[in-house]
């Protein structure tokens, strides 16, 4: 029942109010089908935008689960209300001087309305308590660097000194190369503090959404305990590109979804995006975490 | 220490002649005794892993491994592991866990391997598996950058309590030539990528990421592979002979922090 509920609850009041302030940059006068019309990136299916975003962003033709913003995946997961985010003023140097590094994170800032790539914090699910990190691809391809990486290690940190459980959503294009050699050792700085909340007894569940990939698969989003993927995302380690040019051959459409991953055994479970919310807390439960009324 | 540019260290790295781990093993280690298998899928040839001794020490030894001509790199796969690589190594770490043998781990490589069946084996379960499992080892690790140290693929053998590197040696988080062809969509600006990335060994120095410069003869590793040799033999009977006296607890506490506390930023 609840799970019904769970359904429309998203269907009628999230996502509708501040769809569409991303794409005011590109607007123009006759720039009408843009917003009117989502066309699938995986099918080539044309929806009217109305609709899928009615679909929770998930492509009614291949089911496809489409990429959310942070706001979007935090209102479809966490309990209203319920979070307390960490870490909101911490802001990335530029370690290696890269030119431009700072405008670019400046204007990405003020895009996605969060100070970086992953927006970490404490919720409950469905009455549930734990850790929640949201990775959003709008931010610079949700790359992994100094406050990234800082981020997610203080969050696992934090849960392994409460003995919370951790649920981190990610997506990345990996390591963020303008933060050169910094961002590379990000990766074993995450893995180091994922493995110290498992040798404390730790629950960690990965949930993989689109598109994850590079540094980020070959760091912490591989380590959960559990690890789910959302229907047809994007999780390899090596770009397709790369290894097309490497093979020479045209790789097959379905190479590195979600459903290969788990026929190749690195994915316990496919689970809908409308189902996620239940799915997560009865995990919660299963582990003999309390249910916390308010 | 020589003034070269990042560029000019990439072409020493890159001389044909450029010692391998298959020069520096027999100088370094005696009796050494090459293991293979990860016991799940196959070998790996692109690591080397077996025991020998440092001195009067038994050791383990992972080695990534470069070709010096077509049919030794057709066979080590130009040194870019598979996931069978990293989880042969894994389980020779563990085994020298148990036996309380130092682990000592020789990168060279590229990069991970891209390609369908590394992807199909989880080449990045295998790296994010190493990062987790190094970490908490209980055994001191020692990782020598000997001339690339291609990102995840090297990163995955240097997750350690001391890092050093080859004076000429380079460890970036992408390659310069996929930086450049990412950056300006032409990799042929490799060279400005490669000192934009700040990839020697002295700007590691810098960012606390490498521990220790190995001097190399003059003009580069090739012009003397046996002096090259004895420069990281002494390196490496000092720092395991340290690493040994400090309680396993407090190295491992060191371990975590030489990690934890990198990354820039203000808040």
């Amino acid at each position: 029942m609840a799970s019904i509920e769970d359904l429309f609850k998203v269907v009628k009041s999230r996502f509708t109010a501040d769809d569409n302030h991303r794409s005011d940059a590109s607007e123009s006068d006759i720039n009408i089908p843009q917003d009117l019309l989502f066309k699938c990136p995986r099918c080539g299916g044309v929806v009217y935008n109305v609709e899928f975003v009615r679909a929770m962003k998930v492509c009614p033709k291949c089911n496809y689960h489409a990429r959310l913003t942070w706001q979007e995946r935090l209102e479809l997961t966490a309990d209203p209300d319920s979070f307390v985010e960490f870490d909101t003023e911490m802001r990335s140097l530029n370690p290696i001087g890269f030119p431009k590094y700072e405008e670019k994170v400046a204007k990405m800032q003020e895009q996605c309305e969060t100070n970086e790539a992953i927006v970490t914090g404490e919720c409950t699910i469905r009455g549930y308590r734990c850790v929640l990190g949201i990775m959003d691809s709008h931010f610079m391809m949700a790359s992994m660097g100094s406050v990234v990486g800082e981020k997610i290690t203080r969050a696992f940190e934090y849960a392994t000194e409460k003995g919370l459980p951790v649920i981190m959503f990610t997506s990345s294009g990996g390591a963020r190369m303008q933060e050169g050699i910094i961002s590379l050792m990000q990766m074993a700085k995450t893995s180091g503090a994922v493995k110290r909340h498992s040798d404390a007894g730790g629950l960690y569940i990965a949930v993989m959404t689109d598109p994850t990939t590079g540094g980020v698969t070959a760091s912490f989003a591989s380590l959960g305990d559990i690890i789910i993927a959302e229907p047809k995302v994007l999780i390899g380690f090596a770009g397709r590109r790369v290894i097309q040019d490497t093979i020479r051959q045209r790789l097959p459409d379905d190479f590195q979804s979600a459903e290969f991953q788990q026929d190749c055994g690195f994915v316990d479970m496919i689970v809908e995006r409308g189902m996620m919310r239940k799915r997560l807390s009865n995990i919660l439960k299963l582990h003999g975490f309390p249910k916390e009324t308010r | 220490m020589s003034n070269l540019t990042a560029w000019e260290r990439m072409e020493l790295v890159h001389h044909k002649n450029r010692p391998t781990v298959n020069d520096y093993i027999p100088a370094m280690f005696t009796r050494f005794m090459e293991f293979h298998g990860d016991r799940l899928f196959g070998d790996d040839a692109a690591i080397i892993g077996g025991i020998g001794y440092l001195s009067d020490t038994p050791v383990t030894v992972l080695a990534q491994v470069k070709g010096r001509n077509l049919d030794e790199n057709r066979k080590t796969n130009f040194a870019m592991p598979h996931p069978e690589g990293y989880r042969k190594a894994m389980r020779l770490a563990k085994q020298a866990e148990k036996f309380h043998r130092p682990v000592i781990c020789l990168v060279d490589t590229p990069g991970a391997y891209c390609g369908i069946e590394a992807e199909e084996r989880g080449q990045g379960e295998a790296i994010a598996r190493s990062l987790y499992e190094f970490m908490t080892l209980r055994t001191p690790v020692i990782s020598i950058i000997l001339g690339e140290g291609g990102s995840g693929g090297a990163l995955a053998m240097a997750v350690c309590d001391e890092l050093a590197m080859l004076e000429n040696a380079l460890y970036s988080v992408i390659s310069p030539r996929g930086a450049a062809s990412i950056l300006w969509k032409d990799s042929s600006k490799e060279r400005d990528a490669c000192e934009i990335l700040k990839i020697t060994a002295e700007d590691l120095m810098r960012f606390k990421v490498c521990d220790k410069i190995i001097k190399e003869p003059e003009g580069g590793a090739h012009n003397s592979p046996e002096q090259t040799a004895d420069s990281i033999y002494e390196y490496l009977v000092d720092a395991v002979s340290r690493l040994r006296k400090t309680e396993i607890d407090t190295l491992l506490e060191r371990r975590y922090a030489k990690f934890r506390k990198i990354g820039m930023f203000i808040e």
